[in-house]
């Protein structure tokens, strides 16, 4: 690990300072000298490997702002402090109630002592588990831009069959962004340009020709809310997550999915994919093959085929595709029968 | 009394709890890397990123301009010490830094050794190492690899076991089946990570690493170093899971002591979980072919297995389990061959039940489509091929349990309840899934030298080198000592881990138990005899009782008249505060060196296939339910039940701990545990436990262990098979087998994973 200068900041104000005054223009969040850290789970292992090299962090967790830490519940929805943990959120009575499919995807995600280290606003940001990625001798486009992509032809079994190009298919491995990009949440953030809000699903970019340009964020700006709009029907939903280890692990394909239900017929679905994609996915075309359509084995099938319709599989994770389509028919099916 | 501490039956010893387990739980255990040591530098390697070629030039200016590094270990730096040695003690033949030739991907380059582990650490990632690269080859079916037979590659694989015409055998038999299998490579992974301290006091050199061979070491690291073998010192007081990986000493441990040597000061480095794939051993994948062939009544009459294990190429380290499985039941015939296929890999090693963890997956495998091809129940045709002797040389078993082990694993875990039909049990969309595999593992015994104290308090003190790998060897040596002594458990001390103490074995091939006890139970003996003849000697508090037998108990020798008089009372008669007995173990069948050997940290294995007499071995049944979702394949094992007999178990509490350890290994080595080779570089590349998954206590539901009683006086002194290795036997094929019957896909390629049955 490199030797950094640490520093806790009081302020929202006082940190966005720092971030901006030893941030240049152009430089990416991930790629900045000064960095955010909140619970640490994703930055500081990445520091320890070399794959991250900020020479300052500035530390989250002493700023005074009394939002960051609150889940707020209102007529309008549920409103996120940046700094919540993920366990906090999870065992949340009323997320619980209102979202199941949040609170899934947060109790699905790592373990418990990690929950209770990470933030929201640092999962959703978390970076891809690529193994070329983590790993400083390999060629990789992500870390070192223009150095080739060895997990392209290499083992790429983790690796996204959606929204991949040619430069990287690294897979974004959150759990919590799926249900968030299928409840259209929104992204509270703080700059030295001004505070805005960013709709969860112009968060993340594509990896594209520029794979090391992973968000929308400014290496100044700090998310200091996620707001999810109110969805009556929202408690008709859940997260499946299909790994290859019970207790934790990352997913291999996942689906939320919220329905909202005239009888057996759909009035509108809401199914974001995770495990396959480069980026959080949201499966609009699966969603409007089932609008207006009795939710069976074969409709959820078609709707399976579409959202996969585009997935281009390599060697190793080619079996992502079938997965990835049982997991969402799985996953509307068991929506379906929920008891609300 | 709860599950963890099972009721003993016959010839089982009580369930004591662990004399270390309060250390072990409140931190105070100090394993190697903890032990205090003053003013220590700390050593960070770099590993090569290339798995074939040349280093032509290393750039350290960077790695020198960190503020706090003190040294850099590297090439031309070794040159006044010997190459390691490949062997027993010796993981490799590469001396790393001794030539610049890549053998294989992560090989050391240089140490860099700095005032903080953060400094080493930053200097360690600023070498950067330029090479004239090679193009590597990776494994099976690489180009590039040399294929040769295995047989005298090893002192412990002589020769390919064979009885019988198998060809003409196999040609005649009514029902036949022909398939090939294959297991991954696997890392051990142990959670304390591998590290090495070294300090030197004068011309003393002490090396605090966790090891499973104390004495072995101490000689190859004194022969490295040129030195007398009395000025080395290893010490090991607590190892943090070892399952083989720290059995061989690498090129490390002699590297950092150079270092130390160098400045002057100690050095400690301990490697990161990623470079470890690299500079240790591990398991690496094998290939098999198996031919069974049987008569409609299911009574195997030819058995054919081939293997093919991946080495390094300069060392040719062999599994070879065909000696297990060649006898594992009454074939009529038998062929066998192994190959090794030299790769540009690091050397591997020994890792729990070595040779019949992956030769035993293949036969069991093939035992339940050889039942499913006979339309027979895969208990009933084991039965039937039970052997009366096994089929190699056709001596007697020393004691065989297999079918008390199957009848009370089946009974336990409900196996009447099975319908034979693949796919036919289901829990609404889970598929459900019953399968069951033999486990077995040779009962192997080495020399051992022990050391007891008795004193007049009535205090035990109990040295023996061998190691606390977490079996629990310490408290079982010490119930051995308080059985034989009459003394309770907390008046003894027993010290391990060191190389100044009697020598012990290697801590592999589950020999400890055995080889320590029997040590052990001989000191004691002596004792005994010391303190009954000077009892029963004139003037003695039981003088005139020569013929008499005695006892001890509660700090009292009591003859069978009734007689008694109190140790301490012999003790001060004999005008002594103590009596100390060193003992020297051999066994039955041990050459006239044995002993010199074992001094010598290269102790004589006897037993398994190697005894005039009998084969020895213990064995094992194991019954898998799993659960496979209907639409997304995922795979649970919900339930696994085991039945084990290995002779005298010394506490029921640590045997169980091992072979339910060994069990939850098996589950994870059927569904989890893989090394991905990069085959374009021969690298590894998921080299930490994000990426390497082993199952954790929260995927470990309903297990169930049972200790089947089982008396066995030939297999050494003390009577105990061991048991460290048994319980992962098997069980993967279990899984797979099950895995079948819930599905009708039958994996023969481990680890069984989603994809497989996404079909
Ligand atoms: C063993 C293991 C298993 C895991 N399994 C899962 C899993 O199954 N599913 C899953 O979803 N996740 C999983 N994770 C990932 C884990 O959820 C993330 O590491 C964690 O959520 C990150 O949160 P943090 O607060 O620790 O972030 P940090 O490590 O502190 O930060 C992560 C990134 O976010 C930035 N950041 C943090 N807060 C802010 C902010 N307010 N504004 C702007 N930037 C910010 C940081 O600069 C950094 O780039 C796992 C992690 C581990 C170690
Ligand atoms: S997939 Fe992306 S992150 Fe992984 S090696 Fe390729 S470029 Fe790097």
């Amino acid at each position: 690990m490199r030797p950094f200068v640490y520093e806790q900041p009081a302020d929202i104000s006082a940190a966005v300072a720092i971030a901006s005054r030893f941030a240049t223009n152009d430089d990416q969040p991930t790629r900045a000298n000064a960095q955010f850290i909140a619970g640490g789970t994703n930055l500081a292992d990445y520091m320890k490997l070399g794959v991250a090299e900020p020479n300052r962090l500035l530390d989250l967790n002493r700023l005074k702002e009394s939002g960051l830490r609150q889940i707020r519940v209102t007529d309008d929805g549920i409103r996120f402090g940046a700094l919540v943990r993920m366990g906090e959120a999870a065992d949340h009575r009323e997320v619980e109630e209102r979202y199941p499919v949040i609170a899934d995807s947060l109790r699905l995600a790592a373990s418990g002592q990690i929950r209770n280290m990470a933030s929201l606003a640092g999962n959703i940001l978390q970076r891809t588990r690529c193994e070329y990625f983590r790993e400083t001798s390999w060629a990789c486009n992500k870390r070192m831009p223009g150095s080739g992509c060895a997990a392209m032809l290499g083992f790429n079994r983790q690796h996204a069959v959606l929204g991949a190009s040619e430069a990287c298919i690294a897979t974004y491995h959150g759990d919590f962004a799926q249900a968030l990009i299928a409840l259209d949440a929104v992204v509270h953030a703080e700059g030295s340009r001004g505070a805005r809000r960013i709709p969860f699903a112009k968060l993340h970019r594509r990896p594209g020709d520029t794979p090391h340009i992973e968000t929308d964020l400014a290496a100044d700006e700090i998310i200091t809310a996620i707001e999810v709009p109110a969805l009556p029907w929202g408690r008709r939903s859940l997260y499946l997550k299909i790994r290859d280890r019970e207790s934790y692990a990352f997913a291999l394909a996942s689906a939320a999915v919220a329905l909202d239900l005239d009888g057996e017929t759909v009035r509108e679905a809401r199914i974001a994919l995770g495990g396959v994609a480069t980026v959080p996915w949201r499966a609009s075309t699966a969603e409007q093959s089932l609008q207006g359509k009795k939710l069976d084995e074969t409709s959820a099938e078609a709707a399976a085929d579409a959202a996969f319709a585009e997935a281009q599989p390599r060697q190793r994770n080619a079996f992502k595709v079938e997965l990835g389509k049982r997991t969402l028919v799985r996953a509307l099916l068991e929506t379906r029968d929920m008891k609300v | 009394m709860d599950a963890a501490a099972p009721r003993p039956k016959e010839n089982q010893g009580e369930p004591l709890p662990r004399v270390d387990a309060r250390l072990k739980v409140t931190g105070q255990a100090h394993y190697p890397a903890d032990l205090p040591t003053a003013n220590i530098a700390y050593g960070a390697l770099a590993t090569s990123s290339i798995a074939k070629g040349k280093v032509t030039k290393l750039r350290l200016d960077d790695a020198r301009a960190v503020p706090g590094l003190l040294d850099i270990v590297t090439y031309g730096d070794m040159d006044k010490v010997d190459k390691p040695k490949f062997g027993n003690t010796g993981a490799t033949s590469i001396g790393p830094l001794h030539d610049r030739t890549i053998f294989h991907d992560g090989q050391i380059i240089a140490l860099a050794v700095a005032e903080t582990f953060e400094a080493a650490e930053e200097a360690a990632q600023l070498i950067r190492a330029e090479y004239d690269e090679e193009k590597p080859t990776a494994t099976f079916d690489s180009p590039g690899t040399a294929t040769i037979p295995a047989a005298g590659k090893s002192p412990l694989f002589k020769e390919d076991v064979k009885a019988g015409d198998f060809d003409a055998a196999y040609a005649d038999a009514a029902v036949k089946i022909d398939q090939r299998y294959s297991t991954p490579t696997q890392h051990h992974n142990p959670i304390e990570l591998f590290s090495t301290t070294a300090f030197w006091e004068g011309e003393q050199l002490t090396v605090h690493e966790p090891s499973q061979n104390v004495t072995g070491w101490k000689v190859e690291l004194a022969r490295q170093l040129k030195i007398d073998p009395g000025k080395v010192r290893i010490v090991s007081p607590f190892i943090g899971g070892a399952f083989g990986s720290k059995g061989p000493m690498t090129p490390r441990t002699a590297i950092v002591a150079v270092a130390a040597k160098r400045l002057g000061r100690p050095v400690r480095c301990v490697t990161s979980r990623m470079q470890a794939f690299g500079t240790q051993t591990y398991r690496a994948e094998t290939r098999h072919h198996i031919r069974i062939g049987a008569g409609k009544d299911g009574r195997i009459t030819a058995f054919a297995h081939e293997g093919w294990e991946v080495t390094s190429r300069p060392d040719a380290y062999v599994v070879g389990g065909t000696s297990a499985t060649g006898r594992m039941y009454d074939y009529g015939s038998v062929l066998t061959h192994v190959s090794l296929v030299q790769a540009d890999r690091n050397t591997p090693g020994y890792m729990r039940s070595p040779p019949e963890t992956p030769y035993v997956y293949a036969l069991e495998n093939a035992m339940d489509e050889m039942a499913v091809a006979l339309g027979m129940d895969p208990v009933e045709f084991r039965r039937i091929n039970e052997p009366k002797a096994e089929p190699i040389g056709k001596k007697p078993f020393s004691s065989r349990s297999l079918t008390q082990c199957y009848d009370q694993a089946a009974d336990a875990f409900g196996w009447v309840r099975r319908d034979p039909k693949v796919g036919a049990m289901r829990d609404g969309d889970w598929l459900v899934g019953m399968g069951c595999a033999t486990a077995i593992y040779p009962t192997a015994v080495a020399p051992c030298a022990a050391r007891v104290r008795l004193t007049v308090d009535g205090d035990v003190r109990l040295q023996c080198g061998s190691h606390e790998i977490g079996t629990g060897v310490r408290t079982v040596a010490g119930q051995m000592a308080s059985e034989r002594l009459g003394v309770s458990i907390e008046r003894i001390s027993v010290e391990m881990g060191d190389s100044s103490l009697p020598p012990a074995p290697v801590s592999g091939g589950s020999i400890s138990t055995a080889s320590v006890c029997s040590a052990v139970l001989k000191a004691c003996d002596a004792i005994r005899a010391k303190l009954f003849a000077a009892a029963s000697a004139e003037g003695g508090p039981l003088a005139g009782s020569h013929n008499e037998e005695f006892e001890l108990a509660g700090g009292k020798i009591v003859a069978n008249s009734g007689a008694s008089a109190k140790v301490e009372d012999v003790l001060k008669a004999m005008q002594v505060g103590a009596i100390e007995e060193y003992a020297e173990f051999a066994p039955k069948g041990a050459t006239p060196e044995a002993l010199k050997k074992l001094y010598a940290g290269t102790p004589e294995f006897h037993g398994g296939d190697q005894d005039e007499d009998s084969v020895k071995y213990a064995f094992g049944a194991e019954f898998v339910e799993v659960r496979i979702n209907r639409y997304t394949r995922e795979i649970r094992v919900p339930r696994i039940v085991g039945a084990f007999a290995a002779g005298r178990i010394m506490n029921t509490r640590t045997a169980r701990s091992q072979l339910m350890g060994g069990m939850i290994w098996g589950i994870g080595q059927a569904l989890h545990e893989a090394t991905e080779v990069d085959r374009r570089y021969a690298r590894y590349v998921n080299r930490d436990l994000q990426d390497y998954l082993v199952p954790v206590n929260a995927d470990i539901k309903d297990l169930q262990v049972i200790l089947v009683p089982e008396v066995d006086h030939a297999v050494n002194p003390a009577g105990v098979k061991g048991l460290g290795e048994l319980g992962n036997v098997g069980t993967a094929a279990a899984v797979a087998n099950a895995v079948y019957h819930a599905t009708g896909t039958r994996i023969r390629d481990l680890p069984i994973r989603i994809e497989q049955l996404l079909v």
